[in-house]
């Protein structure tokens, strides 16, 4: 069976959604769903360590030889993001029986699951595939599941934020498609490692130029790199909280994949950093977003909107660490890809929890909940704190790495900018701080109870990797730091 | 090889491209800059059938024939546009319905389907 | 760069003139389709167009080649999708408000991506060039090999079932994804139509309409059949699973909508319906991971039976039907669910008149 590892990392959760539509029973679907992405979460630990030990693993689909069949290709760099996807989903799903309680009608919950699961298949089909066509079939997966995962929400606003997403998620697409038929076009194949051998012979063609161009654009929509984000705000705002945390720790995450995928390994380093001002352009995408969606969290009333537009600017520190387009630049962007699930997950479980016992996320109403609610305040409290990146947490590990990547290469006034950006960080933690322990609580709310266990276990779950993993850093630099070389080819 | 025959090989070579162009980007208008939620799903199909034209269009070869194996005939159009594209065609259904099942729901708790009112609803002032 | 022009240029001979006007008379009919789409305000129309510009697509896949792609389409784009259109209007109305949103914005970006395309077009290989790298590189392995390693004459039944199978499960996942969306987002409190009055007077409307439920009568059981011999000749001309799960599911729609969602509904009830969507996708995997099971790779058809060539022909009956099964059931679904909503929401005008 350890063989077959890469094709059951997909096929677990992806057989286990219909057969939860059979299993009807919400509480044994829960159950069954949480064993299923469980399943999925150890079979990547497996599949890193056999990729750590052993170099890439390529499988067969259906017998056939790439490029003729499509092939999963699993090396360091998806069998970490495969590791991150599985891990966040499983912690995630120990909170949904009472994060959907009361978020989502009852008749649902099955319904939910299910879509829950496809959209997890989606993201793992997404990581693990060799093949560019494949890729777009399994974004489907997962963007359809997304839409109707998000209209779920109670909120009406739910249902257009879910619908312009679907725009927006269509139309990035649907680029990609046009610059995967290009591609395709003049090479003749779809085979993403076999594109890279075809490539460069071609490289100075416009097609070539123009399918590059519709990719990461596409990519981009996804990603919801500023200016491209419009859609994430509402999604995240509305969308009931367990799918928020699990998107915001993932999605965006998948995308970015894509786009170090793409560009590293399909069209290769030098083409993409030299054909399009890709360096200048992202760099200053990337700390605009960091800026603009920072300032826009500060004056945020409603608080998973305001971490929604903090995670627009997470986006940000992980595009100016992709584009310095160092070895130890891209260890940064990785490891911020980690890091940045593992707060986020945590912050909006935690969210979910106030949503549970409070009914509402609005600034107004975290008055006095630190003595209301203290175990899941502290947990909001150490998640900022790793968002502003403190010591020993796992928010300064990453930003440590872009600073010394940002240094090496001697690019003192962005590093200057980098570290002003994390100080508005500060400012729109500190007002969720403010309101919680220095307000007193609203005089109508009456008698509000700290979350139940199964919401507060898998936050403090986060939490303290959160914490751990700032602390003992071995394992996610080592993996990091392997992935970012293999991928520029050195020290293989 | 004169200039002129040059330009003439290039238009007929690339005519049918640059037509599928056109048609992408009506459809590409149709979803950015209509504000009718059926209507933008309706630009989206164009958008999207417009793709699966190119797409199909690639693999045309002159001469060819349907890719259907048959005693005496030798020149083949290529089946593997055709597989990608009824892949893709199936994925454009599903988020049309999709897409459409949203639309009733927004219609049911709005009580509109147009764009400018909706935002107008959510963000009073 | 003049390498990847191998082709030489393009004369207009005879015998391809005709082909070149027929290729210029659809083009020229989609562009004007488009237009008009955009100019008209009545939904009604527009979507009718939009079905139209699906079936001449069609058309023009059939002239370059693509019989499956075009029965596809012809199903999907002038059937299905504008049979859901026009039962989405009826809920949420028929005509568009003249407003536009930003239209010098989206008149630039559409401008900017537009040439971007046509930049990308001017090294393209020519249309209809044999030495285009297409044609070249993968597809002729599938040319020539596909009767000696899969033994079926219709190579794009071979590489969607057994080269590419893996992106068919991907497709059939998609069409399940989206069954299941529809139904959690249109989902109808089933209480609420235990009503048999408001039946019958659904049904009554139904009733009226003699030689169109007579004509239907004789037409479903053809159009079973059809679907049918589509869904088991897909290996040997143009057909499969997703088309004849189309036409099916058609079938059962058109009883529907002429005898009432209600006796439709008795006759295949929605339990069953959402129980086969999970089944197409079900069988498919499993089809998959007894491959697995028997030694081979997931969906290696080659182990299913003790000659690699029946084993292939095994495999891909059965993924062909895992897919006409999901996607016929989720057809269906997705119809109930719209035209569920429909009649609920009359019952609650109905309710509030009375």
């Amino acid at each position: 069976m350890i063989a077959h590892l890469p094709i059951l990392q997909v096929i677990v959760p992806l057989i286990a959604a219909p057969l939860c539509l059979i299993l009807r029973r919400a509480h044994l679907v829960w159950l069954f769903a949480l064993f299923a992405s469980g399943i999925a979460f150890l079979t990547s630990i497996l599949l890193l360590q056999q990729v750590m030990d052993t170099g890439t693993i390529v499988y067969e689909l259906g017998g056939w030889e790439a490029p003729w069949g499509i092939e999963y290709r699993i090396d360091k760099l998806n069998a970490f993001l495969l590791l991150i996807i599985t891990m966040i989903s499983t912690v995630v799903l120990m909170a949904a029986k009472k994060g959907i309680e009361k978020e989502i009608s009852s008749e649902k919950h099955t319904l939910f699951y299910v879509l829950y699961l496809l959209s997890l298949t989606g993201m793992l089909g997404i990581v693990a595939t060799g093949d560019a066509f494949n890729v777009f079939v399994f974004l489907e997966i997962s963007s359809l599941s997304a839409y109707a995962l998000i209209a779920l929400g109670n909120d009406r606003r739910a249902l257009w934020a879910a619908y312009q997403y679907l725009i927006m998620g269509t139309i990035g697409a649907t680029f990609i498609l046009i610059g995967i038929g290009m591609m395709y076009q003049m090479t003749g194949t779809l085979n993403m490692e076999d594109l890279s051998r075809r490539l460069p012979e071609i490289s100075q063609t416009r097609t070539v130029f123009a399918a590059f161009a519709f990719v990461i654009v596409g990519i981009c929509l996804k990603l919801a790199l500023f200016p491209l984000h419009l859609w994430l705000p509402n999604a995240y705002s509305y969308a009931p909280s367990i799918v928020t945390a699990f998107f915001a720790a993932t999605a965006t995450k998948v995308a970015i994949y894509l786009l170090i995928r793409f560009t590293f390994s399909v069209f290769g380093l030098t083409f993409s950093f030299t054909t399009l001002p890709l360096q200048t352009l992202f760099i200053v995408l990337g700390l605009l977003g960091i800026f603009v969606a920072s300032t826009t969290a500060i004056y945020q009333q409603n608080v998973k909107r305001l971490f929604a537009y903090s995670s627009i600017a997470q986006i940000g520190y992980m595009i100016v660490g992709f584009s310095i387009s160092s070895v130890t630049g891209l260890t940064a962007t990785l490891l911020h890809v980690f890091n940045h699930a593992l707060m986020k997950s945590a912050l909006f479980l935690a969210l979910g929890a106030v949503m549970y016992r409070v009914g509402s996320v609005d600034l107004k109403h975290f008055h006095g909940l630190g003595r209301q609610m203290p175990l899941t305040m502290a947990a909001i409290v150490v998640g900022g704190l790793s968002l502003i990146g403190v010591p020993l947490t796992v928010g300064f590990v990453s930003k440590w790495y872009l600073l010394l990547a940002l240094i090496e290469q001697g690019w003192w006034p962005v590093a200057v900018l980098v570290l002003l950006g994390s100080l508005l960080a500060i400012i729109y933690v500190w007002r969720i701080v403010e309101a919680a322990y220095f307000k007193p609580p609203l005089a109508n709310t009456g008698d509000i109870k700290e979350a139940p266990l199964q919401y507060l276990i898998p936050i403090w779950i986060l939490i303290l990797a959160n914490i751990y993993f700032g602390i003992d850093t071995r394992l996610t630099v080592s993996v990091a730091q392997a992935a970012s070389q293999s991928l520029f080819g050195v020290g293989l | 090889m004169d200039a002129g025959n040059d330009w003439a090989a290039a238009f007929f070579g690339l005519y049918n491209y640059w037509i599928v162009v056109v048609l992408m980007m009506v459809g590409f208008y149709i979803v950015i800059a209509h504000g009718n939620l059926i209507k933008k799903i309706i630009g989206l199909t164009i958008f999207q059938t417009s793709v699966f034209i190119y797409y199909i269009s690639m693999g045309n070869v002159d001469g060819g024939t349907a890719p259907i194996l048959a005693d005496n005939i030798s020149q083949y159009s290529n089946p593997l546009p055709h597989v990608l594209i009824l892949t893709a065609i199936v994925v454009g259904i599903a988020t049309t319905a999709l897409g459409l099942a949203l639309a009733i729901r927004i219609k049911e708790s709005y009580g509109t389907i147009e764009e400018e009112i909706i935002q107008g609803m959510d963000n009073p002032g | 760069m003049d390498s990847l022009r191998f082709c030489n240029p393009k004369t207009i001979k005879e015998d391809n003139a005709i082909e070149l006007l027929i290729d210029i008379v659809l083009l020229s009919f989609l562009v004007c389709i488009a237009f008009a789409i955009v100019r008209m305000k009545d939904l009604f129309a527009v979507i009718m167009l939009a079905g139209m510009y699906g079936l001449l697509s069609a058309s023009f896949f059939v002239t370059m080649d693509a019989v499956d792609v075009a029965f596809t389409e012809a199903s999907v784009g002038a059937g299905i999708s504008t049979l859901l259109m026009l039962t989405t209007i009826s809920m949420t109305g028929r005509y568009e408000n003249t407003t536009r949103h930003r239209p010098m914005l989206a008149l630039v970006v559409v401008f900017v991506t537009g040439s971007l395309l046509i930049y990308g077009t001017l090294d393209m290989p020519y249309f209809g060039s044999a030495q285009a790298p297409i044609q070249l590189h993968v597809a002729p392995h599938y040319i020539n090999n596909s009767m000696s390693e899969i033994g079926i004459p219709n190579i794009v039944t071979s590489a969607l079932a057994s080269y590419r199978g893996f992106d068919t499960f991907g497709e059939v996942v998609v069409i399940f994804t989206a069954g299941v969306a529809v139904w959690a987002l249109l989902m109808v409190n089933v209480q609420r139509r235990k009503n048999t009055e408001i039946d019958d007077a659904n049904n009554s409307t139904h009733e009226q309409h003699f030689i169109v439920r007579f004509v239907a009568k004789m037409l479903i059981p053809f159009i079973l059949l059809f679907a049918l011999y589509v869904q088991f000749h897909g290996d040997y001309g143009p057909g499969g699973g997703f088309q004849a799960g189309v036409i099916f599911a058609a079938a059962i729609i058109l009883y529907s909508m002429v005898f009432g969602l209600n006796t439709a509904r008795r006759v295949i009830s929605q339990p069953i319906v959402q129980l086969l969507t999970a089944a197409g996708v079900l069988l498919y995997g499993s089809v998959g991971i007894v491959s697995l099971l028997s030694g081979g790779n997931f969906l290696d058809y080659n182990v299913l039976s003790a000659d690699p060539i029946a084993g292939q022909h095994l495999g891909i009956l059965l993924i062909e039907l895992g897919v006409g099964c999901t996607v016929a059931s989720v057809m269906i679904l997705i119809y109930f669910n719209f035209s569920g909503r429909k009649n609920d929401r009359e019952l609650e005008e109905h309710k509030e008149t009375t």
